[in-house]
C-alpha cells in the first residue's frame, strides 16, 4: 500500500456567473460528474464547500475563478478519470464554452501522505510554485509527473 | 534496425496481410488464426510472423487457450499482437509532428478549440462526401466501415456499436487529450454528416488502448 496519495487542484476563469444561462451546461454536469468521480477506482476525497454543488460556490482566487480539488490513490487513477472516462472527457471537450483560456498553468498535482487531506491554501501555494518554478517534485503536471517521495533507508539495512 | 529496414519488412503482400490482420485484432492472435485469415499455411505464416516479430512490428506472448490448464493441457500457444511502437520514415525529411505539437499548444493557450472543432467537422464532412461519391449505392454500414478503415481507425463491430481499435493521433492525443479527442470527435461527426448516414451517431467513450470515439448505429431503433 502506497504511503502517498496524489492531490490535485485545478482552477478556471468562468465566462459568466454560475447562475447565468451561459454556464447552465457546466452547472448541470457538476453533480453527475462528481458522482462518477466518487465511484471511480482510486478516488479518495474531493473538496465540497460553500453554497453550491461540489466546490462551485467557492471563490478563493477572485470573483470569476472557480476551483476544484481532489485526492486520489495514485496518478494513473486520476488520469484515467480525467482523460479516459467518457463523461469527464466530454465535459472537458466542451470547456471553452464555459471557461476562458489561461496562459499560465491552471492544474497542479502533488503528493500527500496517505490519509492526509490538504487544505485549499496548500493547494493554491502548490499552483503558485508550479507557476514560478515549473514542474518539480513538490508541484507537477500530467505532462511532467514526478514520483512520490521515497522513505530514506536506515543505515545498515540489508539489501 | 533502421526505421527504413523495419518498414521494408512489410514489403511483401502476404506478410502485409498478416500484419494488417494482427494489427486490427485487439487480442493476441495465434499462428493458425493468422494463417487462415491470410489464406496461407501455418508454416509460412509462422515464418512471416517471426520476421515481423524480429523487426519489432509484432510482439509475442505465450498463453493457454481458455479452458485449458494443468498437466496435459498442452504447450501454451504463441500469440502475436501489434507492437505499440510507432515507425516513421519520411523522404525527404519532414517533421509534421513538431508542427502539430506547437499548433496544439497554441490552440490550447488561446482557447481556439471551438474553431478547431468547426474546422475538423468541415474536413470530416468533405471526406464523408467524397466517400459517398465513390460508392453511391453502398449500404451505410459498409460505407462507414470502409471510410473509417481508409483513415486508419481500424473499426470493429461491438453489438450495435462500431469501436475503433486505433487512434490516428495517438501521441498527440496523449499530450492534449480534450483538445485532440474533441477534434477527432468533430472529424468523425463531420464524416457521418458528409456521408449522409443518418442512422449513425458518434460520441466520446474511451476504452483502454483504443480510440476515444464510438459510433452507434441506430438501425435497430424504432
Amino acid at each position: 500500500m502506497s504511503r502517498y496519495h496524489l492531490a490535485q487542484l485545478n482552477i478556471g476563469t468562468a465566462r459568466a456567473a454560475a447562475d447565468s444561462p451561459e454556464m447552465a451546461g457546466f452547472m448541470a454536469g457538476i453533480v453527475p460528474v462528481n458522482a462518477l468521480a466518487d465511484a471511480a477506482p482510486g478516488f479518495v476525497w474531493r473538496l465540497q464547500a460553500g453554497d453550491g454543488p461540489g466546490a462551485t460556490a467557492l471563490r478563493p482566487c477572485g470573483p470569476d475563478i472557480m476551483v476544484n480539488m481532489s485526492v486520489w490513490e495514485n496518478l494513473e487513477s486520476l488520469r484515467d478519470f480525467v482523460y479516459r472516462s467518457g463523461p469527464h472527457l466530454d465535459y472537458m471537450r466542451r470547456r471553452r464554452a464555459w471557461f476562458h483560456p489561461m496562459a499560465v498553468p491552471y492544474l497542479v498535482l502533488w503528493w500527500v501522505r496517505a490519509g492526509r487531506i490538504p487544505g485549499l491554501d496548500e493547494a493554491l501555494s502548490r499552483l503558485d510554485l508550479l507557476r514560478r518554478a515549473g514542474p518539480g517534485p513538490q508541484a507537477f503536471t500530467f505532462r511532467d509527473p514526478y514520483p512520490p517521495p521515497v522513505p530514506a533507508k536506515t543505515a545498515g539495512a540489508h539489501l | 534496425m533502421t526505421e527504413i529496414s523495419v518498414i521494408a519488412v512489410l514489403d511483401d503482400p502476404v506478410r502485409r496481410r498478416l500484419y494488417d490482420y494482427v494489427s486490427a485484432r485487439g487480442d493476441g492472435v495465434s499462428r493458425s488464426e493468422a494463417a487462415q485469415a491470410a489464406g496461407i499455411g501455418r508454416t509460412l505464416a509462422a515464418f512471416h510472423l517471426d520476421r515481423l516479430a524480429e523487426a519489432g512490428l509484432v510482439e509475442v506472448a505465450f498463453a493457454r487457450p481458455p479452458g485449458r490448464s494443468g498437466p496435459g493441457a498442452g504447450r501454451p500457444a504463441k500469440l502475436y499482437r501489434r507492437a505499440a511502437a510507432e515507425h516513421h520514415v519520411s523522404v525527404p525529411p519532414r517533421d509534421y509532428r513538431t508542427a502539430a505539437e506547437l499548433l496544439a499548444e497554441v490552440v490550447d493557450l488561446t482557447g481556439a478549440e471551438p474553431e478547431l472543432q468547426r474546422s475538423a467537422r468541415g474536413r470530416g464532412a468533405a471526406s464523408g462526401r467524397a466517400a459517398r461519391r465513390q460508392a453511391p449505392g453502398q449500404p451505410d454500414d459498409d460505407l462507414v466501415t470502409s471510410a473509417l478503415t481508409a483513415q486508419g481507425y481500424q473499426p470493429y463491430r461491438d453489438g450495435d456499436e462500431v469501436r475503433l481499435r486505433n487512434c490516428p493521433f495517438h501521441v498527440l492525443a496523449g499530450n492534449h487529450p480534450p483538445l485532440i479527442c474533441g477534434m477527432n470527435l468533430a472529424l468523425l461527426e463531420g464524416l457521418l454528416e458528409g456521408a449522409a448516414v443518418p442512422g449513425f451517431s458518434a460520441r466520446l467513450d474511451p476504452r483502454p488502448g483504443e480510440c476515444c470515439v464510438v459510433l452507434a448505429s441506430k438501425n435497430n431503433e424504432h
